[in-house]
């Protein structure tokens, strides 16, 4: 599988990166020498054979169910590069 | 210089504990090599007064006859992708430039409570991706060493924690903070010169260190010797109920189980590890350490790990995918910098945000890792690479019939000039080709300086071994420091 | 186009013929919990913006999410109530996708491997019964709120809601009807409050439904279908399905295609319309979220789950048929937890349940309707109630009286018996005393006497209502119906 200029533009749409033609043109053979080096993962008969999951053994923990956060609102607002009355603001997003 | 930046942990605890100095003398004279090595761009962020207040909390309790922490009147680095409270905290990158937390994450948090204190922050590869400190946003770190050919060319320090290798290889801080994606501790301390070690995935806490790969970011120490190191990880290490990942299980003594002797010990050369094209210098530095094995008393046995070759290919699937979601927050809206061009709507804020925002190499891995985990690719791409991990972790285990430890050479070469290898990004990927397999079984592993080549410069021995057996690791690694004798040091220049 | 019912022949008449409509719901059941999914902040609904909000909800760099064992809980006893399958080895996935009520730019959620499989949820239709296939339910974090009316070039964004638990419940694609999807919506939220696990609340957003509409002719394969997303209420689902059915087959009949799309539902037009900000947002590569392992659950656990679960309204309506209680009685004290809980009270309190019953679905009922009160708040507790059902069953009180002494415990919430008492509203058995107002009623009434006494039967009505008035209707009908026969027959 290799990628071509629109793919490239595609998946930085996806990953909402703005590029431009000549860079989206600049990472074509990048990306591609990439992937193809990537896919002799394809040669491995992984038939039978679970996909890791964790590392090492070891189960996920659970919380109890307490109120012990929050309250905290300067602190989240605190780096907000555009705030105000309390919320953080974007540009207005019409749904 | 004053002599006091040229002791390691060890002696700066012991020192400032039986008063021969004291915490603050060690602080001022760290303080006063960070100011001075200015030209390595070792450090993002100075902090002398976090030293200092250190410092004296430690001669304070000293006088007052209480209790030190184990760490008490040590001043530190913190490699800038720990988040620390009120001084900002980057992973070296422009889309975090001014990001103050609120917070202070475990790791950095347990060593302040042992008593240490903070230098600044160092500068890294940007959100941990690189290999020679090349992608930072704020310039690269210049290692302190030199070829010794005269040349003056500017060499990689490694990468990511490249400005953690800089600057205990500098002596301007007697240990620093790294964390471990790929190799991103042990293939910088093998250029440098210094030791260093990712531990068993879980005995760090990840909470409050901005993310790269979650299933693969590791904390551990990086010092001047094994000693040092094991020290500093007993701090660093430990259970936390805020990562979901971390394991709940006691913090071994390390340090006062350090023991050199190998006698019993079987040593696994796994015959993978010599790949094509690997540097004479290399082979012969493995050798060595083969040699100095057996003279620690250990048996040493070939054995075979069938999957290496895949685990390079696998981990540039897994850590970028992983990357291309834990990096989705920094979009200009909570935190750091907002590109907002003129009549942007929100997704086109986003796009310019993050293109401004973030570096080149950074941008090429959330591209491959969008790619990757993308409709009709995330089987044949991210599945298969999960499972080869798998297939990778089972050799491992496999091999632990075999041996108690693997040893292999850190990294395929020496520190390279900075600039040479940036043209190609796959030529950079395999830099980590020893390093990795490793992380993607989530093992604990460690470099150990062997000796010099040709040009004067630092090359590393890693140790392997099985999961939770750190002791292990660092008793094989203090083998090979004992053995080998590197006192080779870069000579200031900056 | 007319729309014709009932609904298990549902029908479109098109212009080419009849058309039937397949519908699937998403509901989204917010968990009821203290703190939220993966941090420690609260869920409570209405606190100031961002004041509910974690550094770990905020997605701060470096922070991590860590489970909230309750939300675990509450929807492996919802999986339990609708007998599906529970995934002992479940994981979660990212969703991810870039939006503004989405700090962490991916969404905790579990598409491989869900906490809850297959289950079902029985409707009723009149006298059918219709099996509602359940495909899921899998836990997963909320998103936060966007208001778009505060400013004029910006949103607001308020995290308060980012993280708290929801449960997706998924159907199959079984219901054909606006009604059927209405009682299957009904239903789901009884299921939900009688488990505990979702307080059902559609109006504070804590369910809502994606409702999945598409359009066929009957016989045909499924067509193309539209998601209208986040509708708030039973009627609403309803109607956004009548409206979106009818545009569809408008777009088909029309030579058009139906666009597997997002819809948006706009309750003041009831008309339901493509929502422009989610148009690229369908490649969401889901992967294994790396910050959590496997959630793995054990037998303990779900032991503990299952000896937790109240009886669910189905079992619940077949016990109360079973003493006795006619069908439409059983459905409407089984509909609502609140009134089957009271009434489950006024059973243990000892009263003959059919007459308990009645009582409930006429008298209660009407008179919280009357002072516009749900059962829940009822001056009248299930005790005193019960107590003044005893009143009725022993003969203390008549039939009117009870009216009277229920009335006076609605206004002050007092006990019966105090009221009878301090009233004096005592139904009177003392045949003496109804002997000599008998006596007393014959002698005045010497003309009735006699007409009676000749063969006029139907006077006996009026001296019973005679002595019932001369005793201030204290007197026990009965007692007073058979010494008035002794007496007029002497
Ligand atoms: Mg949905
Ligand atoms: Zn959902």
């Amino acid at each position: 599988m290799s990628v071509d200029t629109a793919t490239v533009k595609k998946v930085a749409s996806l990953a909402r990166i703005a590029i431009d033609d000549a860079a989206a043109e600049r990472l074509v053979p990048e990306l591609n020498n990439i992937l193809g080096w990537i896919e002799q993962l394809g040669e491995v008969d992984t038939q039978g054979v679970e996909p890791m999951t964790a590392v090492i053994p070891n189960t996920l923990r659970l919380r109890e169910d307490v109120v012990t956060d929050g309250g905290i609102r300067d602190a989240v607002l605190a780096n907000a590069p555009a705030a105000e009355h309390g919320f953080f603001t974007v540009p207005k997003v019409i749904e | 210089m004053s002599a006091l930046t040229d002791l390691g942990i060890r002696e700066i605890r012991d020192g400032v504990r039986a008063g021969t100095f004291s915490a603050r003398e060690v602080a001022e004279a760290f303080n006063a090599a960070v100011a001075a090595a200015k030209p390595l761009n070792a450090f993002l962020v100075e902090t002398p007064d976090h030293a200092l207040a250190a410092a004296d909390a430690a001669d304070g309790a000293r006088a007052a006859g209480e209790a030190l922490g184990p760490l008490a009147g040590v001043p530190i680095g913190m490699k800038d992708l720990f988040c620390t409270k009120g001084v900002t905290s980057t992973a070296a990158s422009h889309i975090l430039e001014g990001f103050t937390p609120p917070y202070e994450s475990t790791v950095s948090q347990k060593l302040w409570d042992a008593g240490a204190g903070m230098l600044g922050k160092l500068n890294m590869d940007q959100f941990a991706m690189g290999s020679s400190n090349e992608t930072s946003a704020f310039g690269n770190v210049i290692s302190p060493w030199r070829r010794s050919d005269g040349g003056n060319a500017a060499l990689a320090p490694g990468g990511s924690s490249g400005g953690s290798s800089a600057a205990v290889a500098a002596r301007i801080a007697p240990g620093a903070t790294g964390t471990d994606t790929g190799g991103s501790i042990r293939q910088p301390a093998a250029f440098t010169g210094i030791s260093g070690i990712k531990p068993t995935y879980g005995r760090c806490s990840r909470w409050g260190v901005i993310a790269f790969a979650s299933s693969l970011d590791q904390a551990g120490p990086m010092a001047r010797d094994v000693r040092d190191c094991a020290i500093m990880l007993e701090t660093m290490a430990g259970f936390d109920a805020k990562d979901a990942t971390s394991l709940d299980l006691p913090v071994p003594q390390w340090e006062s189980m350090l023991d050199a002797g190998l006698k019993g010990k079987r040593v696994g050369v796994p015959k993978e590890y010599r790949v094509d094209g690997m540097p004479a210098e290399i082979e012969a530095l493995w050798q060595q350490g083969i040699a100095w094995m057996k003279d620690a008393g250990a048996e040493v046995v070939e054995v075979s790990l069938p999957h290496t070759k895949y685990a390079l290919p696998a981990y540039y699937i897994i850590a970028p995918a992983e990357a291309s979601s834990n990096l989705a927050r920094y979009d200009g809206v909570r935190y750091g910098q907002r590109d907002l061009p003129d009549g942007a709507n929100l997704q086109q804020m986003y796009a310019a945000t993050r293109a401004a925002g973030f570096g080149d190499e950074v941008k090429r891995r959330i591209l491959i890792g969008t790619y990757v985990l993308s409709a009709g690719f995330y089987d044949a791409y991210y599945t298969q690479a999960q499972k080869v991990r798998t297939l990778i972790a089972r050799d491992f285990a496999a091999v632990w019939e075999k041996c108690d430890v693997l040893l292999t050479p850190t990294a395929p070469s020496a520190a390279f000039a900075l600039g040479e290898k940036q043209a190609d990004p796959l030529a950079m990927y395999l830099n980590d080709v020893f390093t990795v397999p490793a992380s993607l079984a989530g093992l604990p592993a460690m470099s150990v300086p062997g000796g010099l080549d040709a040009a004067g410069l630092p090359l590393g021995l890693q140790i392997i071994g099985k999961p939770l057996d750190e002791q292990g690791v660092l008793n094989a690694a203090l083998a090979i420091e004992e053995r080998a004798g590197f006192a080779a040091r870069p000579e200031a220049w900056w | 186009m007319t729309v014709m019912q009932p609904s298990d022949t549902y029908r479109i008449k098109g212009a080419t013929g009849d058309w039937e409509v397949v519908i699937g719901l998403e509901v989204h059941a917010q968990v009821t919990s203290n703190a939220k999914l993966f941090s420690g902040a609260a869920t409570a609904f209405g606190a100031e913006p961002n004041t509910q909000v974690s550094l770990v909800d905020a997605a701060m760099p470096g922070m991590l999410p860590v489970p909230n064992r309750e939300c675990i809980r509450q929807a492996v006893r919802t999986g339990m109530a609708i007998d599906a399958q529970i995934n002992k080895w479940s994981r979660f996935d990212r969703k991810n996708y870039f939006y503004a009520d989405l700090p962490q730019g991916y969404q905790i959620s579990q598409l491989y491997h869900p906490l809850v499989g297959e289950g079902s949820i029985e409707i009723e239709d009149g006298e059918t019964v219709k099996t509602i296939g359940v495909e899921r339910i899998h836990v997963e974090q909320d998103a936060g709120k966007l208001m778009h009316d505060q400013h004029p070039t910006r949103s607001y964004v308020d995290l308060n809601r980012s993280g708290v638990a929801l449960m997706e419940i998924v159907s199959r694609p079984d219901m054909r009807s606006p009604a059927e999807a209405g009682a299957y919506l009904r239903k789901l939220r009884a299921i939900l409050r009688y488990v505990g696990s979702c307080d059902g609340n559609m109006e504070e957003g804590s369910m809502r439904a994606d409702v999945n509409v598409s359009v066929r002719k009957p016989g045909e394969e499924f067509g193309t279908r539209t998601e209208t997303k986040n509708v708030n209420s039973v009627r609403f689902v309803m109607a956004a399905i009548e409206h979106e059915a009818s545009r569809q087959v408008d777009v088909l009949e029309a030579g058009g295609k139906i666009v597997q799309e997002t819809r948006l539902f706009n309750p003041d037009t009831g008309t339901t319309r493509s929502m422009r900000s989610k148009e690229d947002a369908h490649d969401y590569r889901y992967f294994p979220d790396p910050d959590l392992l496997p959630l793995e659950l054990d037998d303990a656990f779900l032991a503990e789950c299952r000896a937790s679960l109240p009886e669910l309204p189905d079992a619940k309506r077949q016990r109360y048929e079973g003493l006795g209680i006619t069908p439409y009685n059983a459905d409407v004290l089984t509909a609502e937890v609140e009134t089957a809980r009271w009434f489950d009270a006024l059973l243990e309190a000892g009263v003959a349940p059919v007459a308990a019953s009645n009582w409930v679905t006429g008298e209660l009922f009407g008179a919280l309707n009357r002072i516009g009160k749900g059962i829940e708040e009822s001056p009248v507790t299930p005790g005193q109630a019960a107590e003044l059902l005893a009143l009725v069953a022993d003969g203390t009180l008549s039939g009117s009286l009870a009216k009277q002494v229920f009335e006076v415990m609605l206004e002050t919430g007092e006990a019966p018996g105090r009221i009878v008492e301090e009233r004096g509203l005592k139904q009177t058995s003392d045949t003496g005393a109804i002997e000599a107002v008998i006596a007393e009623v014959l002698a005045k009434n010497p003309n009735q006497l006699e007409q009676y006494r000749a063969g006029k039967e139907a006077l006996f009505g009026f001296f019973v209502g005679q002595t019932m008035k001369a005793m201030g209707g204290k007197a026990n009908p009965q007692v007073v119906n058979e010494l008035l026969k002794k007496a007029l027959a002497s």
